[in-house]
């Protein structure tokens, strides 16, 4: 509570603290209906995944049937299978996205070697460059250097005698994880180093200076200085990947996705919106999409809770 | 002893820049190899032959591609939506910011949480895009405004910003007299401008980029944005190069001129990418603070 002395000493206002206090709620108002309409009014939309709802029908003209999809997920042969490839699929690109994510940290540590300066802020300005870029862009890039009719590197392995005629690269499943993967890393790396970077500069150079007064060599003080002065922020943002494993996104993956390449690519996210939005599904596809929100919701929890025991720090 | 180091040294030396060296190009290649794609020759480029440095070179595709109706249509809706949604965001993500340090405000915690929560869970996809539909939000250019107006994230920054701003300021105003609003336009927005930038510059990036949401709320080709309408291309640029070209009328049979899917792919990437290279080179340091102030978190 705010001393009433306060207030009492500032110029008269028309109602005094009462109505300020309920003066600066309104003005958040409008914004807060907003939150409240994008945010929370979905978790209405759940409601959708206790019915056999067909879109154009109105909610209420369609039957009733309880936990039938819950079920249906883990007992009906066809959906425990198809949900069955689609987690594995996502739980595949998330440990991949956590086996790279000490690439950045590499990254980081051999930049801080270079004493070039200007080629280090080159090197660092282009190479964050591809995360400013839209999947649908990276979909492009990926069409004209891989497309079977005219793409680079078609051109280059046939010029090369390495390829007898053109592969249509993109439409094949061989190694999908791995080149979205690669993708992925191609987009983000840059960027995800940039935080370690500023980890590095904030390091005492004392430090350094002291251990090569001791005669330590460059990947001794790397070891010994420069991984344990980055591995607080590593640990965080691992933490919050971990809260995130079920969490892909879909975008990189819908612009990716063929027939072909289905099998594999197909993420929880992406799951969902072919289930629920092109097919007819729409009930089922509310369930998975249901249990994923309060899954990643639990993973969250549990990574906070990680993060407390190891750190004695809360991620969230 | 001292040799041997040395001759290490030069070996990790030379490996580091090369691999630098080598990512770099990695990162950067493609943006040049589309460029000279839609700069020389359509037919060369057609046939693959761009590959290393642009050949019989001309500009008419940036030209041509515009007489697309659905292109600049397009390029409008992008345009509007990144300019109307950066500005309602960075304004929103001000006041709230501002209002949210304010003590007084009734129930502030509790508001406060009801908005920061909203970063760590969704309801789902399917749910949400029942609820826009709901609010007639399809086919609808305000469902690319709305939803993104309030974002938790920039909130924080500029709460924990404004904290930091020493409050004698603000008390003197209002011993003149300043109302609420007074201050925060006079006041606050004139010493938040680093941190609004900041955000302006990531909310012009987000909605520039937004995709998926054209995916599952607009099948009206008026609200069609630039980067749906070049996966759209992607898909189907053989057919729309056939368009073009029977536009162009009957006359037009310079083959190094004549629109190709590969002309009609790579331009129209261009198009989408060049606003970003043009922004990009004088905000990076906007975009490396915003990460550094995000890591020490609000």
């Amino acid at each position: 509570m705010e001393p009433v002395t306060q207030t009492s000493l500032k110029p008269a206002k028309s109602g005094g603290l009462f109505s300020e206090r309920y003066r600066l709620f309104l003005y958040a108002l409008p914004f807060l209906v907003l939150v409240f309409l994008f945010s929370y009014l979905p978790l209405y939309g759940w409601i959708y995944s206790l019915y056999n709802y067909r879109p154009g029908f109105k909610l209420s003209d369609t039957p009733f049937v309880g936990l039938q999809w819950f079920r249906a997920i883990f007992s009906n042969p066809t959906q425990a299978a198809e949900v069955g490839r689609v987690m594995r699929n996502t739980l595949a690109m998330s440990s991949l996205g956590i086996l790279t994510s000490v690439l950045p940290v590499a990254f980081a540590i051999f930049l801080s070697e270079i004493k070039a300066m200007r080629f280090k802020k080159m090197v660092q300005i282009l190479t964050t460059l591809p995360n400013f870029i839209s999947w649908v862009l990276v979909y492009a890039i990926a069409f004209a250097l891989f497309n079977v009719d005219n793409g680079l590197i078609n051109k280059i392995m046939i010029g090369l005698g390495l390829q007898e005629r053109g592969i249509n690269y993109l439409a094949s499943d061989n190694h999908t994880w791995l080149s979205m993967i690669l993708w992925n890393t191609w987009k983000g790396l840059g960027w995800g180093a940039i935080m370690y970077i500023a980890a590095i500069t904030s390091i005492d150079q004392e430090l350094y200076d002291a251990a090569k007064v001791d005669g330590a060599g460059r990947f001794r003080t790397i070891w010994n200085i420069t991984v344990p002065g980055i591995m607080p922020t590593y640990f965080v943002l691992l933490m919050l990947q971990i809260a995130n494993f079920i969490n892909n996104g879909m975008e990189q993956y819908f612009v990716f996705q063929n027939p072909i390449n289905k099998d594999h690519i197909e993420v929880l996210d992406l799951y969902v919106y072919n289930a629920g939005m092109l097919g007819t599904n729409f009930s089922f596809a509310t369930a998975v999409s249901m249990l994923k929100s309060l899954i990643s919701i639990g993973l969250l929890l549990f990574a906070n809770k990680l993060s407390k025991l190891i750190r004695g720090e809360s991620i969230i | 002893m001292r040799t041997r180091r040395s001759f290490g040294d030069i070996s990790f030396t030379t490996l580091n820049y090369a691999f630098f060296a080598l990512f770099t190009f990695l990162c950067v290649f493609p943006f040049y190899y589309l460029f000279i794609n839609t700069i020389s020759s359509n037919d060369l480029s057609a046939r693959g032959l761009i590959t290393w440095y642009p050949r019989e070179i001309h500009f008419e595709n940036y030209m041509q591609i515009l007489k697309l109706k659905g292109l600049s249509q397009a390029a409008f809706v992008s345009v509007a939506r990144t300019v109307i949604g950066t500005a309602a965001t960075v304004l929103c993500s001000a006041f709230l910011g501002f209002l949210f340090t304010k003590k007084k405000m009734w129930a502030r915690s509790f508001w406060y949480r009801f908005l920061v929560i909203t970063m760590y869970f969704n309801a789902g996809i399917i749910p949400w895009y029942v609820v826009m539909m709901k609010l007639h939000m399809t086919n609808n250019f305000l469902a690319y405004i709305l939803p993104m107006i309030v974002s938790p994230f920039y909130i924080i920054l500029v709460k924990t910003f404004v904290e930091s701003i020493p409050e004698v300021l603000q008390e003197s105003a209002e011993m003149d007299g300043a109302g609420t609003m007074t201050i925060f336009w006079k006041i606050i927005l004139p010493l938040i401008k680093p941190i609004a930038a900041t955000i302006a510059i990531f909310a012009a990036v987000t909605q520039w980029n937004s995709f998926i949401d054209t995916v599952f709320l607009m099948t009206d080709q008026t609200y069609y944005t630039l980067q749906f309408v070049l996966y759209k291309y992607l898909n189907e640029s053989n057919s729309l190069a056939a368009i073009i070209r029977s536009g162009g009328g009957t006359a037009n049979i310079d083959l190094s001129k004549m629109q190709t899917a590969t002309s009609v792919r790579t331009t129209v990437s261009m198009i989408v990418v060049i606003p970003i290279m043009l922004v990009y080179p004088f905000f990076q340091r906007y975009f490396v603070k915003g990460i550094m102030i995000g890591a020490v978190k609000g």
